[in-house]
């Protein structure tokens, strides 16, 4: 494949870009944190997503969706990331879809309509330790009844108060640290046992800190197989940090454009700062690491696309890539910016703060260039 | 099928017919490259042979014309016809400043006589080339150079001194930038093509710190250079100088070690398994390679569609060049003590510390790192001043 985007994927880009500029600019997202909105996103918003189609963007033509690849999902959300547009979108439409393709078409059919609609919301329940550890998922579920019984805890479950489902992995078989032996689970929001307490983050972002304490679901709930859920999960995780990854590489060139705009405007000693080599410097460097991210993301996504057998390494190699370099853009944003950057009326704050966010997202950058490392066999 | 994995089966047919076994091997190090030119000699039969081979079927050049020695490839098939000779370990039949700088300038500039002459020589290996650009007081700010050539009807006399000319001892052919009017800097230099058997050209090799002696002070005293000699118009050198520049950039910005994305780690992983801070700079250095070459590859195809910005060489050689750099020092680091030799059979004659001295001129040749942040920041990013 070549590296460069086609007619069609300029063109999703050019609507995707107009439509986030005019429904959901970083004035929408200051509306919503400023009025502490429970969900931290509108819903209608999202409904709106869903009329353009982005919602079901990775759900297959034949079930309604657009049946399209990591490409264009990445499209969305670098447009998403340079607006700081709120939405469910990585989450439901990008992590969750791709669990959901592996599971039973029962499963799709309850739950592809209510995505594609803009009115379902899904939060991912994975992570129960402050850093990424999915192989570490001590969460238990046993055999009970004609199902299983989930106990155990999740944290950082992204708008997990405002969703109408949780994809939870929790362990069938195997030990702790162990791959093998982790289930996937559809667990309703109104489960008995299942409850949760909102935490809003520092990018204004809701997430939950969930409780199961002997949850019962059916063996329908079931995505994929028993015991082999890493393979679901890893889809979904791939899925999901690609898609960080994308967002950042967004997030990155919206709080760099914004300070380049900065420096072409902003005099001291009688002249523009833009002039003086120092900052002149940093900023070609700037520009060189986010025209890598946005390369390596796009590697990455269309490897995964492809189907390759490297497509592991690559996303890995990306989110790291994207989070080194979109850090980085935020950073020098507020330091370039002067005093006015550290103020919450400037939007350069903001972007800092979503970066953090997404960074840690499904494993930061330290932890994909160790599974870089692993995988090139060190 | 389509056209284009026609096209790879039938390249990697010829390939495996045709590359000698010995060509797909590693070289080991610049003994082992073949420049080509007059007093180039093989290092073994396989070497000529492969050289020979390629010549016959335009490989050496495979994007170019073939009326200019070429295949005529396009730069789809060319990538593909790359992609399969790394596949297979083949060695490059023949590097030089011809294929990689002049070719390019000739086939935008030249005369469609100089197309079929030099860029013919080039492409058969027949001469060799060197680049003579920098003078003593003339690096970054090149534009500055004083070497002059004095009018005399039908030809220049070409007096001064240039500085830092790879190869310069080893070339046959001088492609050379000269001040044909001194009283306009920009619109005052030709660039001009002469034998460096010509008399008055004299030589003086430069030792490096990598203990090699790969470039020369380069003096020219009275130098009678014919007027068909010049590539492009009169005092208009500096457009083709530019050009050829940004062909010079890909050429060292490519230049990340092994030109793929294998990792050195594996290798390494008795010294990394137990040095976890070095292990973890190792993986650093993965991810900034993988990005790498991912972003070239972006930029080739962004480049050969028309869609990359003019500058963005410039980019590309700053990043690639200070990757490379990252990497050798990894590789010292890896190393240890073993790397320090300098002379030892056991170290190869201390390729890697020769190898890692050697790189730092990366950010340095064809234009330094800062003024490539220069050009970035004022030509791409359109930052304001001077
Ligand atoms: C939390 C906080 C508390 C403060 N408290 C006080 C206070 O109590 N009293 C008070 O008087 N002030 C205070 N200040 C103001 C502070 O001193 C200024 O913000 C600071 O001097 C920078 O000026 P500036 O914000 O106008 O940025 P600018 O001068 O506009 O700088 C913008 C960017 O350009 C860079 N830049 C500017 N000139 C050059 C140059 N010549 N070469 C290279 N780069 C350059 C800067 O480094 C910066 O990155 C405070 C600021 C903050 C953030
Ligand atoms: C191994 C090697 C091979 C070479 N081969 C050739 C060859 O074949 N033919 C040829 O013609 N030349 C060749 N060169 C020369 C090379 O092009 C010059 O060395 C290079 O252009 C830098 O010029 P300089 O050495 O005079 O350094 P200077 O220009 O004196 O630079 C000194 C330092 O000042 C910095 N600097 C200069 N101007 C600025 C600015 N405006 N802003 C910020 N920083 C600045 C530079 O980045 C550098 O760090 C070669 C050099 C090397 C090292």
């Amino acid at each position: 494949m070549a590296m460069t985007l086609n007619d069609d994927q300029n063109m999703l880009r050019e609507s995707a870009r107009d439509f986030m500029a005019s429904e959901a600019p970083v004035t929408h997202f200051r509306k919503f944190r400023d009025m502490g909105c429970k969900d931290g996103f509108s819903h209608g918003l999202w409904k709106q997503f869903a009329e353009m189609g982005f919602t079901g963007i990775l759900i297959p033509e034949a079930e309604g969706g657009m049946g399209m690849g990591q490409i264009e999902a990445g499209i969305v959300l670098e447009e998403i990331g340079r607006n700081l547009s709120p939405s469910p979108f990585l989450t439901t439409s990008v992590a969750a879809v791709e669990a959901l393709k592996l599971a039973d078409k029962a499963m799709r059919d309850r739950w592809f309509p209510g995505i594609l609609a803009g009115e379902t919301v899904i939060g991912i329940a994975i992570e129960e330790g402050v850093k990424h550890r999915p192989e570490k998922i001590a969460c238990v579920a046993e055999r009970s009844g004609n199902g299983f019984k989930l106990t155990g805890h999740k944290q950082f479950v992204v708008q997990g108060t405002s969703s109408d489902m949780l994809i939870v992995a929790a362990r069938t078989a195997g030990a702790v640290g162990e791959t093998d032996g982790l289930t996937l689970f559809a667990v309703d929001k109104d489960a008995a046992g299942l409850s949760m307490e909102a935490a809003r983050l520092v990018d204004s972002a809701m997430a939950a800190h969930v409780k199961l304490e002997g949850v019962q679901v059916n063996a329908d709930a079931v995505i994929g197989d028993v015991d082999g859920g890493w393979a679901v999960l890893s889809k979904m995780l791939d899925a999901g940090r690609v898609g960080a990854a994308a967002e950042m590489v967004g997030v990155g060139t919206g709080a760099m454009d914004m300070t380049f705009d900065y420096l072409k405007t902003r005099k001291q000693f009688d002249r523009v700062i833009g002039e003086f080599q120092a900052l002149q410097h940093r900023a070609a460097h700037l520009y060189g690491e986010m025209e890598g991210a946005r390369s390596i993301v796009l590697k990455a996504q269309s490897l995964m696309d492809e189907g390759h057998a490297k497509a592991e390494l690559y996303v890995a190699a990306a989110k790291a890539k994207a989070g080194l370099a979109c850090n980085l853009a935020v950073r020098e944003g507020v330091q370039m910016h002067g005093g006015i950057g550290m103020t919450d009326e400037y939007d350069i704050g903001l972007y800092m703060k979503r970066d953090r966010g997404l960074n840690e997202f499904f494993g930061d950058a330290y932890y994909h260039a160790d599974r870089v490392a692993t995988m090139n066999g060190y | 099928m389509s056209d284009l994995e026609t096209f790879r089966a039938e390249a990697r047919a010829w390939l495996e017919e045709n590359c000698p076994a010995e060509m797909r091997t590693p070289a080991k190090g610049d003994e082992d490259v073949c420049w080509g030119g007059r007093n180039f000699v093989f290092q073994s039969d396989a070497q000529k042979l492969w050289l020979e081979r390629c010549v016959a079927k335009g490989y050496t050049v495979p994007d170019w014309p073939k009326a200019y020695g070429g295949a005529g490839l396009s730069p789809q098939e060319t990538k593909v016809l790359r992609q399969e000779m790394a596949k297979l370990g083949c060695r490059s039949p023949l590097n030089s400043f011809g294929i990689w700088m002049l070719g390019p300038a000739l086939l935008k500039f030249g005369t469609e006589e100089q197309k079929v002459h030099y860029m013919g020589q080039i492409a058969r290996g027949e001469i060799r080339w060197c680049q003579g650009y920098s003078e003593p007081g003339s690096g970054s700010d090149l534009v500055s150079m004083q070497t002059f050539g004095e009018d005399k009807g039908d030809h220049w006399v070409v007096n001064g001194q240039k500085i830092w000319t790879s190869y310069a001892d080893k070339a046959d052919w001088i492609f050379c930038l000269v001040r044909t009017d001194k009283t306009n800097k920009y619109q005052g230099i030709s660039f001009l093509l002469f034998d460096m058997e010509t008399p008055g050209v004299t030589t003086k090799p430069i030792k490096l710190i990598s203990g090699n002696s790969p470039f020369c002070e380069t003096f020219f005293d009275n130098v009678v250079v014919p007027k068909h000699q010049i590539v492009g118009e009169l005092n208009r050198g500096w457009d083709v100088a530019k050009y050829l520049l940004g062909h010079e950039r890909e050429m060292i910005s490519g230049m990340g070690g092994d030109g793929g994305v294998t990792s050195i780690g594996a290798a390494m992983k008795a010294v990394l398994s137990e040095e976890p801070v070095l292990r973890a700079q190792m993986a650093l250095f993965d991810v900034e390679n993988l990005t790498f070459r991912a972003h070239g590859e972006r930029f080739m195809d962004e480049w050969k569609t028309g869609k990359a910005h003019p500058a963005y060489s410039n980019l590309m050689k700053y990043v690639g060049t200070e990757l490379n750099k990252k990497r050798n020092e990894l590789v010292m680091s890896i190393g240890g003590t073993q790397a320090l030799e300098w002379e030892s059979e056991r170290s190869n004659g201390g390729s890697k510390a020769r190898n890692w001295l050697r790189t730092k001129a990366n950010s340095i040749e064809g234009g330094t790192s800062e003024v490539m942040l220069n050009v970035v920041s004022k030509r791409i990013l359109e930052m304001p001043g001077a």
